[in-house]
C-alpha cells in the first residue's frame, strides 16, 4: 500500500505542479492568474486520446500535435481574453474572461466528444515483467515530464536572452517596457509556453486522470493550491506543493477516505491562506497607500 | 445664495433610465406580475417563475457580495447545493435518525448556508481578489465531490428526495407563493442594505479600500456580515430548490449555473438591484424558448459572459445611465464658503495634539523616516514639507495607521495610537485626504462624501436590513451632513453628478468635504494644492485655515511654498527622513540650509 502511495502521490502531485507551474508562467507575464490552466490539462488528455485512439495516430506525431495545440490555445487565451482587460487589472476581470473562454473549450468537448471518461492508450510498449515495467508509465510520466520542464524553464531563464527578458518582465514590467522589450510579444510566448506546460501535464497524466472533461475544475484548483502554498510565480514552491499535495491526498484517500481528503486540503489552503497570505515561501509585500 | 443646510431633495432621485425604473413603479408591477401568475392557471409556467424566484433568492445575496463589494465569487452555486442537501437529508431523516419538519429543515440550511459563506469567504477578507474567486470554486469542486462520497447522507450519485412542504405552502400554487414571498423579501433586504451607509461601504472597499480604511470602515467586519446573509440566502434558496426538484443529484448543481447567476448579475450592472433580478428572470426563462440549442446553453452563457466582461463591463446600468451623459456646464468655479464650517463643527472639544517622538522607518535598507519629532496642536496649520522622498507622505502614513513604524512613539494626548488599523483612526476623529484623490467613481459625489460619515451611524447592520426607525434617521442625518460639507468646500451643485466626471481640482475639494464628514479633530493634508491654480489655491488656503480657526489640527504635506508660508502656523522641514528644521514661517524663510537645499534664493 505504501508504495502505490507513494507512485500515485508523486504522479498526481507532478501534473498538480505542471499545472501551478502554467499558472506560474501565465502571472509572470502578466500577473494575470488565468483560469485556462486547467483547461488545458484536460485537453491535452482529450486531444491526445482523441488523436492515438480516435484517429489512429502514431503516438509521437500526436504528442506533437497536442503541444502545438496547447501552444496555439495559450496565444488565443492572450490575445482574447487577457490583453484587453490589462488596463483594468485592478477589476480583475480577467477572472471571468479566462474562466469564460475556457468553459466554452469545456462545453465543445463535453458535446463534440464525450462527457465521460474516456481510456487513455499507453504510450510505450513495455514488458511489465521486465526491469523497466517495475513502476507504471502511468506513474513516472509525469514526474518524467516535471523534471523536464523544471529543467528546460531554469535553463531558458537562466541561459538564454529571452529568458532573462521574460524574468525582466516578471520582475518590472513597466521598466522593462522602458529599456525597449517587446512586452506584449514575450507575454504572446509566455503563454504560449505556458499551454505548451500545461497541455504537457495532460498529456503525461492521462493514463491515470483519463481523458476526461472533469478534469479542468479538479486540475484548476488543486493546480492552485501548490501555488499558493508555495508562493505565487515560485516554480520552486509549485513543484514541492504540487507533490506534497499529491502525497497527501492519496494518503488520506487510502487511510481515512475521500471526503476526508477533499475536506482536509480545502481546510488547510484556506487555514495556510489566512495565516500565510504570502504563501510558505513567499515573502509579504509592502502595501501601497 | 441657497440656504445649504437645506435637505436637498434633488439627492433622492436616482441617476439614469435604469435608476428612474428603481422608482417604485417598476416594482410594483413586478410584484403584481409575481402575484397574478397563478391566475394563468398554467403549471408550466409555474414551475419556471417557481425557479427564477429560487434563483434570484440565491442571486439577490450573491449580488451584495459581487455587485456592491466587488468579490468575485464564482462557484457560489456551492450554497445551493449545501442548502438543498441540507433541507433534504434533514427533512428525510438521514441524519441522526429524526426527520426534521421540512420548515425547520429550510431554516437549518439558511444557517448552514450563512455558516460556510463565512468560510469560505475568509480569505477575501485579508487576500487579493483572484484568491477568493479560487475559493468559491475549490468549495463548489469539494461539495461535489462529499456529495457524492458521502453516501449515508447524500444518497451518492443516487440522489435523495427534496422533502415536500405542508401546508400553507404545499406543492402547486401554495409552494409558488411560498417562493414568491421569499424572493421578494430577498429583494427587499438587500435593496435596504444597499442603499444603506453598509452598502456605500461595500462599494467603498471595492473601488477605494484606502480611502474606505480612512474613514473607519473596517473591511473584515463588514465582508463578514455580507458573507452571512449572501450564504443563508443562499441555503435557503437550495432548500427551497430540493423541494421543486423533489430529488436531487449531484449533477443537478451544475458549475453553469454558477455562470448563470454571474451574468445575471453582470448585465444589470453593478451597484443595482433591479438589474440583476431582471436578468437572472431573463436567463432562467431564455433556455424555455430556446430548446434547440440546450445542449449548447452552457457555451452560450460561457460566450455571452466573455462578451459582457470585453464590451460592456458596466453592464445594462452603464449603457443606460443617460443622465450621466449630458455635458456638464464648463469653466466652473469651485467657491468654498468657509463661513458655513461653524455649522459642521457644532460641539467644541478641547485642546489636543497628535505627537511623534523619535520615528523610525525603514523599508529594507531605505531609512524613509529616521528618527523624527513632531507635534500637531488642534487649532494650528502645521506645514510638512521637503524635497521628494523625505518622508511627508510615509509621516502622514504612519500617523493614519497604514505603515508600522519599526521604532518611536505616536500619542495621541498622551496615550497610545494603536499601530497598523487605519480604520481605527476614524474613531479618533483623525481624517485625511490623499495624494491622489481616491474616489467611488460610479457613485455621486454625495454618495462618496456620505462614506466619510459611515461611522456616525447609530443602527445596526439588521436594523438597515430591517429599514428600521433609526436606519431612516441615519440616512436623513448622512445626508444632511453631506450636503452641508458640500456647500461648505463649494461643490453643492454637482452633488449628483458621478464623481469620476469632476475635475481634478474638484476632486481635491470633495476629498475635503468627505474627511469633514469626520468633524475632524485632526485633518491630514496630502498635497491638496497639487494640480490647482492659482486662485483656487487661495481659495484653499482661506477654508484650510478657517477649519483649523474651528479648533481642529491641520497637517499640510505640500510643495507650494507660498501657500505653506502664508497659512501655516508652525513649519517643519523634512530631508532624508530628519528633520531638517522647525519653527515659524518666518525662521524657515531665513533658514539657511533650508534655503540653499529646498527653497533656492
Amino acid at each position: 500500500m505504501f508504495a502505490s502511495i507513494v507512485s500515485y502521490g508523486l504522479a498526481v502531485g507532478a501534473v498538480y505542479a505542471l499545472i501551478g507551474i502554467t499558472y506560474n508562467v501565465m502571472f509572470s507575464a502578466s500577473r494575470v492568474f488565468s483560469f485556462t490552466a486547467g483547461m488545458l490539462g484536460m485537453l491535452g488528455g482529450v486531444l491526445g486520446a482523441l488523436f492515438i485512439n480516435g484517429l489512429g495516430m502514431n503516438a509521437v506525431l500526436a504528442f506533437v500535435l497536442v503541444m502545438v495545440a496547447g501552444a496555439v490555445l495559450g496565444l488565443v487565451t492572450e490575445i482574447l481574453t487577457v490583453r484587453p482587460v490589462l488596463k483594468s487589472i485592478e477589476q480583475h476581470l480577467y477572472v471571468l474572461s479566462t474562466l469564460a473562454f475556457a468553459l466554452m473549450i469545456q462545453q465543445v468537448t463535453a458535446i463534440e466528444y464525450n462527457t465521460e471518461p474516456q481510456p487513455f492508450p499507453v504510450l510505450f510498449p513495455i514488458d511489465p515483467n521486465s526491469w523497466l515495467g517495475i513502476v507504471d508509465q502511468k506513474f513516472w510520466l509525469p514526474v518524467l515530464a516535471c523534471i523536464v520542464t523544471v529543467l528546460g524553464l531554469e535553463f531558458l531563464y537562466r541561459c538564454t536572452l529571452i529568458g532573462r527578458a521574460f524574468l525582466a518582465i516578471a520582475e518590472d514590467s513597466y521598466a522593462a517596457r522602458a529599456l525597449g522589450l517587446p512586452e506584449t510579444r514575450l507575454r504572446m510566448a509566455s503563454y504560449a509556453i505556458a499551454g505548451v506546460i500545461g497541455a504537457l501535464a495532460g498529456f503525461t497524466g492521462a493514463q491515470m486522470l483519463l481523458a476526461f472533461i472533469g478534469n479542468q475544475a479538479i486540475l484548476n484548483f488543486y493546480g492552485f493550491v501548490p501555488v499558493a502554498l508555495g508562493g505565487m510565480g515560485s516554480n520552486r514552491g509549485a513543484v514541492i506543493g504540487g507533490l506534497a499535495l499529491g502525497l497527501f491526498q492519496q494518503a488520506a484517500n487510502f487511510l481515512v477516505g475521500g471526503i476526508f481528503a477533499s475536506v482536509a486540503v480545502f481546510a488547510v489552503f484556506i487555514i495556510v491562506l489566512l495565516l500565510r497570505p504570502e504563501g510558505l515561501a513567499g515573502a509579504a509585500a509592502a502595501r501601497r497607500v | 445664495m441657497t440656504d445649504a443646510t437645506s435637505p436637498i431633495s434633488a439627492s433622492k432621485a436616482p441617476a439614469g433610465l435604469l435608476g428612474r425604473l428603481e422608482g417604485s413603479w417598476s416594482w410594483i408591477a413586478l410584484g403584481l406580475a409575481g402575484l397574478l401568475l397563478p391566475l394563468l392557471d398554467d403549471s408550466y409556467f409555474g414551475v419556471i417563475a417557481q425557479r427564477a424566484y429560487i434563483y434570484w433568492i440565491l442571486g439577490a445575496g450573491l449580488n451584495l457580495v459581487v455587485g456592491y463589494a466587488g468579490q468575485i465569487a464564482i462557484g457560489w452555486v456551492a450554497m445551493l447545493t449545501l442548502g438543498a442537501y441540507t433541507t433534504a437529508a434533514l427533512a428525510a431523516g438521514r441524519v441522526g435518525g429524526v426527520e426534521w419538519h421540512p420548515y425547520l429543515a429550510l431554516i437549518a440550511s439558511g444557517v448552514m448556508g450563512a455558516v460556510f459563506g463565512v468560510i469560505v469567504g475568509l480569505p477575501a477578507l485579508r487576500l487579493r481578489t483572484f484568491y477568493f474567486a479560487m475559493t468559491t470554486l475549490g468549495f463548489a469542486t469539494i461539495v461535489t465531490q462529499v456529495a457524492l462520497a458521502w453516501k449515508d447522507v447524500t444518497g451518492g450519485g443516487v440522489g435523495t428526495p427534496g422533502p415536500v412542504f405542508p401546508w400553507p405552502f404545499d406543492p402547486g400554487w401554495g409552494f409558488y407563493y411560498f417562493c414568491f414571498i421569499l424572493a421578494a423579501l430577498a429583494t427587499w433586504i438587500t435593496s435596504n442594505i444597499g442603499s444603506s451607509r453598509y452598502g456605500r461601504a461595500l462599494v467603498a472597499i471595492r473601488d477605494a479600500e484606502v480611502a474606505a480604511e480612512a474613514s473607519g470602515i473596517a473591511k473584515p467586519k463588514l465582508l463578514i456580515l455580507i458573507f452571512l446573509l449572501a450564504g443563508g440566502l443562499g441555503g435557503v434558496a437550495g432548500g427551497l430548490f430540493s423541494s421543486l426538484q423533489s430529488y436531487i443529484t449531484p449533477d443537478a448543481f451544475t458549475f453553469e449555473m454558477s455562470v448563470l447567476f454571474f451574468i445575471g448579475i453582470l448585465i444589470g450592472g453593478r451597484g443595482s438591484i433591479l438589474g440583476p433580478l431582471l436578468g437572472t428572470i431573463i436567463l432562467t426563462v431564455l433556455p424555455e424558448f430556446a430548446a434547440p440549442l440546450v445542449q449548447w446553453s452552457t457555451f452560450l452563457y460561457a460566450a455571452l459572459l466573455l462578451v459582457i466582461v470585453l464590451v460592456i463591463p458596466g453592464g445594462i446600468a452603464d449603457l443606460l445611465d443617460y443622465k450621466n451623459r449630458r455635458p456638464l456646464e464648463q469653466h466652473r468655479e469651485i467657491v468654498p464658503r468657509p463661513e458655513l464650517l461653524s455649522r459642521i463643527f457644532d460641539v467644541k472639544s478641547g485642546p489636543s495634539a497628535i505627537t511623534l517622538a523619535n520615528i523610525a522607518l525603514h523599508f529594507g535598507g531605505v531609512r524613509a523616516i529616521d528618527g523624527l519629532d513632531l507635534e500637531i496642536r488642534s487649532g494650528e496649520v502645521h506645514g510638512l514639507i521637503g524635497p521628494n522622498g523625505s518622508g511627508k507622505t510615509t509621516t502622514l502614513n504612519v500617523i493614519s495607521g497604514y505603515y508600522r513604524p519599526n521604532s518611536g512613539q505616536l500619542k495621541l494626548n498622551g496615550a497610545e495610537l494603536p499601530i497598523n488599523k487605519p480604520y481605527a483612526r476614524a474613531a479618533y476623529r483623525i481624517a485625511r485626504t490623499f495624494q491622489t484623490p481616491r474616489l467611488v467613481g460610479g457613485a455621486s459625489v454625495l454618495e462618496n462624501v456620505m462614506i466619510g460619515g459611515t461611522i456616525d451611524g447609530s443602527g445596526t447592520f439588521a436594523e438597515s436590513m430591517l429599514s428600521l426607525p433609526r436606519h431612516r434617521r441615519d440616512e436623513k442625518r448622512l445626508n444632511e451632513a453631506a450636503m452641508r460639507a458640500l456647500a461648505t468646500v463649494g461643490l453643492e451643485s454637482l452633488a449628483d453628478v458621478r464623481a469620476d466626471r469632476l475635475q481634478h481640482s474638484e476632486l481635491r475639494f470633495m476629498e475635503i468635504a468627505r474627511a469633514l464628514m469626520l468633524r475632524p479633530a485632526f485633518l491630514l493634508l496630502d498635497e491638496p494644492a497639487a494640480g490647482l491654480s492659482a486662485e483656487e489655491i487661495r481659495r484653499l488656503g482661506a477654508l484650510i485655515k478657517a477649519i483649523s480657526r474651528e479648533g481642529t489640527g491641520v497637517l499640510l504635506v505640500e510643495h507650494h511654498a507660498d501657500l505653506i508660508f502664508d497659512i501655516c502656523d508652525r513649519v517643519t522641514v523634512l530631508n532624508l527622513g530628519k528633520t531638517l528644521a522647525a519653527g515659524t514661517p518666518a525662521e524657515i524663510r531665513s533658514h539657511r540650509e533650508v534655503v540653499s537645499a529646498y527653497l533656492g534664493a
